[in-house]
């Protein structure tokens, strides 16, 4: 009954052969093909690049599982490199993705990854594990804790993410408007880094630094038995993107228009957050809190491709971030030398003027949410 | 074919801890296919309640609305979609997106998950946006657009969704005299060429009368008449609903004047254009122009104006200056 024939033909519409459609729709797929070559370019030069330098054939000869000249290449491309760029890869797309979606979300060109409060959580439960672990038994707990640290500081800070997350989907089942829901992600973050900064207050020296340590971010923390839960949650996280960017083109509108063209708000909104916890969570997770990439990556995507539409975005932000992440983890291994670089100085020291060259020469972000 | 019914509709809104707030109540209307009809009273009538509670976009206080049968507020958010579009008044902001990429956005309910674009999709889109005589905007950016234009491409969008009953909440605001004579016949050509019903609240009067199949006259009380436009003139109704406004219409020209109090007496001599100005002038500062006064007369001469009173005659060149001779004399 719903189908009926009244509401769903109009007799005047002449199917006409398509013409220049993909044109008129402001598209230019051709630069995704970049951004992929880009991505498989940076993809073997991080395999090869490091404090010993591999040839390309015995990447590959790694890479297929064949032995290779030397014992030590096998090793150090399977066990530390690829890790790694995996790491990177993943971890860049997350965030340019998750921030994406934060942005359209919240009309807001300021939004990231983390507004909602998420990485909050997680800096919270790694703080707690770390930093609490003084007034207990001291200082011993903490140099334990290099050993076996690294799992259990991903699980921490999973469940700091995933608590603050139950929190934010709580409070956005029961406000109407995203502004408050901005505002409270907001208050979010202040709480949690207030608490955060009393433990910081009442630590030893030590445990300050391995704090602070994590807090810089490394794509070297995900071993391949911690690559079994990084990966699939981030792919979870990207295939719910995916299915949103329908989604997200309506809600460009505002949230108005997109209810009255057949939006489901209230289950789209949950989709989002979780989404956007899943990718941010895991990211911070398991390579600590990385900034900029998430609030970079979408500016930078919209000004390439010119576009709002995210059909195209969430693709090219998915590649724009995992290049923007592997060039920084590149950059911040140092070619040559021993000793690497904190990685969010590197992505905000590279990142930055790269970003502020194409937003000032194109001069089209503007348009994207002024009104 | 009716297309919309309301059943003993009361509109408002709840509030915690409160009585609800009644906008207007037993509210039984129709809306039929082909037709454009106005929504237009004073402001705060509860036009705009009126219309959101039709669209679905608010719950009723009691009552249903029923569009094709089904009730408005229990139907799958899809169906509705695919029935019902609206236009707001807000100006929005879809960041970079080309006027074609924002039509598109109205073939949501029809597409699949990815959002891709049938054959069908693409012409229903041509047509929409022939239909609203937006060719030449398709390629252009939308921030690029003029409000005028960005309207039109709006109303494409609202027409892609192929709605049997298309609302539009004041589609005029923001527009210059022309492009509301413009969007208004583009409104009723619509509702006309293509079966659909149009719905719409306006405050341009004049093009409400001259436009619409039917008027919805919502007064001050939120009590609605509905009517042919002509109908409500002759009944009496319309004037009713904006006396209190301080609004007076005058049934003989159809112009709307604004109630001052009874100004002072002043005769005019003359006829043809000239005189006709000379009239509306005098009545904007607040005189009575009546064919016989004992104290003042203003004579319509071919090349300037003559004003006497008891003692004195003085001439002058432009209606500009005539005023401020006049002025003087208007009873305190």
């Amino acid at each position: 009954m719903a189908q009926r024939t009244f509401d769903s033909t109009t007799p005047e519409v002449r199917i006409t052969s398509r013409t220049d459609t993909r044109l008129r729709l402001g598209m230019r797929p051709w630069l995704l093909v970049v951004l992929v070559a880009a991505v498989i370019g940076l993809f073997f030069l991080t395999l090869s690049w490091g404090s010993v330098e591999i040839p390309g054939d015995q990447i590959l000869k790694a890479l297929l599982n064949q032995e290779t000249d030397r014992l030590a290449y096998a090793k150090i491309v399977r066990n530390h490199r690829l890790p790694k760029v995996l790491t990177a890869m993943l971890a860049g797309a997350a965030l340019g993705v998750s921030g994406l979606q934060m942005q359209t979300f919240f009309r807001n060109p300021l939004a990231g990854p983390f507004v909602l409060g998420i990485s909050s959580g997680a800096s919270l439960g790694v703080a707690v594990l770390m930093l609490s672990s003084s007034t207990i038994a001291g200082a011993t707990v903490f140099t334990g804790m290099t050993e076996a640290g690294p799992f259990s500081i991903a699980i921490a800070a999973s469940v700091g993410a995933a608590a603050v997350m139950l929190v934010v989907l709580a409070v956005a089942r029961f406000v109407e408007g995203n502004l408050t829901l901005l505002i409270v992600g907001l208050m979010f973050s202040y709480l949690t880094s207030a608490v955060v900064s009393l433990l910081l207050y009442r630590s030893y020296a030590e445990q300050i630094q391995a704090y602070v340590n994590w807090s810089f971010g490394s794509f070297s923390m995900v071993t391949w038995s911690r690559m079994e839960a990084f990966a699939p949650a981030v792919i979870i996280g990207l295939m719910i993107a995916a299915t949103l960017s329908k989604s997200l083109n309506v809600l460009l509108l505002g949230e108005t228009y997109a209810r009255t063209m057949g939006l489901h708000v209230m289950r789209t909104r949950i989709l989002i957050i979780l989404s956007t916890a899943i990718l941010a969570g895991s990211v911070t997770a398991f390579a600590g809190p990385i900034g900029f990439l998430g609030l970079a990556v979408p500016h930078l995507c919209r000004s390439l491709f010119n576009t709002s539409d995210h059909r195209i975005l969430v693709p090219a932000t998915l590649l724009m971030g995992a290049i923007l992440a592997m060039a920084s983890s590149l950059i911040a291994t140092l070619p040559g030398f021993e000793e690497t670089l904190p990685l969010n100085a590197v992505t905000a020291f590279i990142g930055a003027p790269v970003v502020l060259w194409v937003i000032l020469f194109k001069r089209n972000v503007q348009k994207s949410f002024a009104v | 074919m009716s297309i919309l019914k309301t059943h003993h509709l009361t509109i408002g809104y709840t509030a915690l801890r409160k009585p609800d707030r009644v906008v207007s109540r037993d509210i039984n209307v129709e809306l039929v296919a082909g037709e454009m009809v106005c929504v237009i009273g004073p402001n705060g009538a509860g036009k705009s309640t009126l219309l959101r509670t039709l669209a679905g976009m608010q719950k009723p206080l009691g009552g249903e609305v029923k569009l094709l049968d089904d009730s408005v507020h229990s139907m799958d958010s899809k169906t509705l979609a695919r029935r019902l579009s609206i236009v707001l008044t807000e100006r929005v902001n879809v960041g970079m997106m080309s006027g074609y990429g924002l039509v598109a956005l109205g073939r949501h309910p029809y597409t699949d998950w990815s959002g891709r674009l049938s054959e069908r999709d693409e012409a229903v889109i041509r047509w929409a946006v022939e239909a609203v005589g937006a060719t030449h905007l398709v390629e252009r950016n939308v921030n690029e657009l003029s409000d005028g234009e960005r309207q039109k491409i709006m109303i494409a969008r609202a027409l892609a969704q192929e709605p049997t009953l298309m609302i539009l909440d004041e589609p005029t605001a923001f527009l210059d005299l022309p492009r509301r004579v413009e969007i208004m016949h583009l409104l009723r050509n619509i509702a006309r060429d293509t079966g659909r019903c149009v719905l719409l609240s306006t405050h341009d009067l004049d093009l409400a009368l001259r436009n619409a199949d039917r008027i919805w006259l919502m007064d001050a009380g939120g009590q609605l008449q509905v009517g042919a436009p002509e109908d409500l003139i002759l009944s009496g109704a319309f004037q009713r609903a904006f006396r209190s406004e301080g609004i007076h219409f005058d049934i003989n020209t159809g112009a709307f004047t604004i109630n001052r109090p009874a100004g002072t007496e002043i005769q005019m001599v003359g006829d043809g254009v000239r005189a006709y100005w000379t009239k509306r002038a005098l009545e904007r500062v607040g005189f009575q122009v009546c064919r016989e006064s004992r104290e003042l007369v203003v004579t319509v001469l071919d090349d300037g104006w003559r004003f006497n009173d008891d003692d004195s005659v003085i001439i002058v060149g432009s209606i500009y200056e005539l005023i401020k001779v006049v002025e003087p004399r208007l009873a305190a």
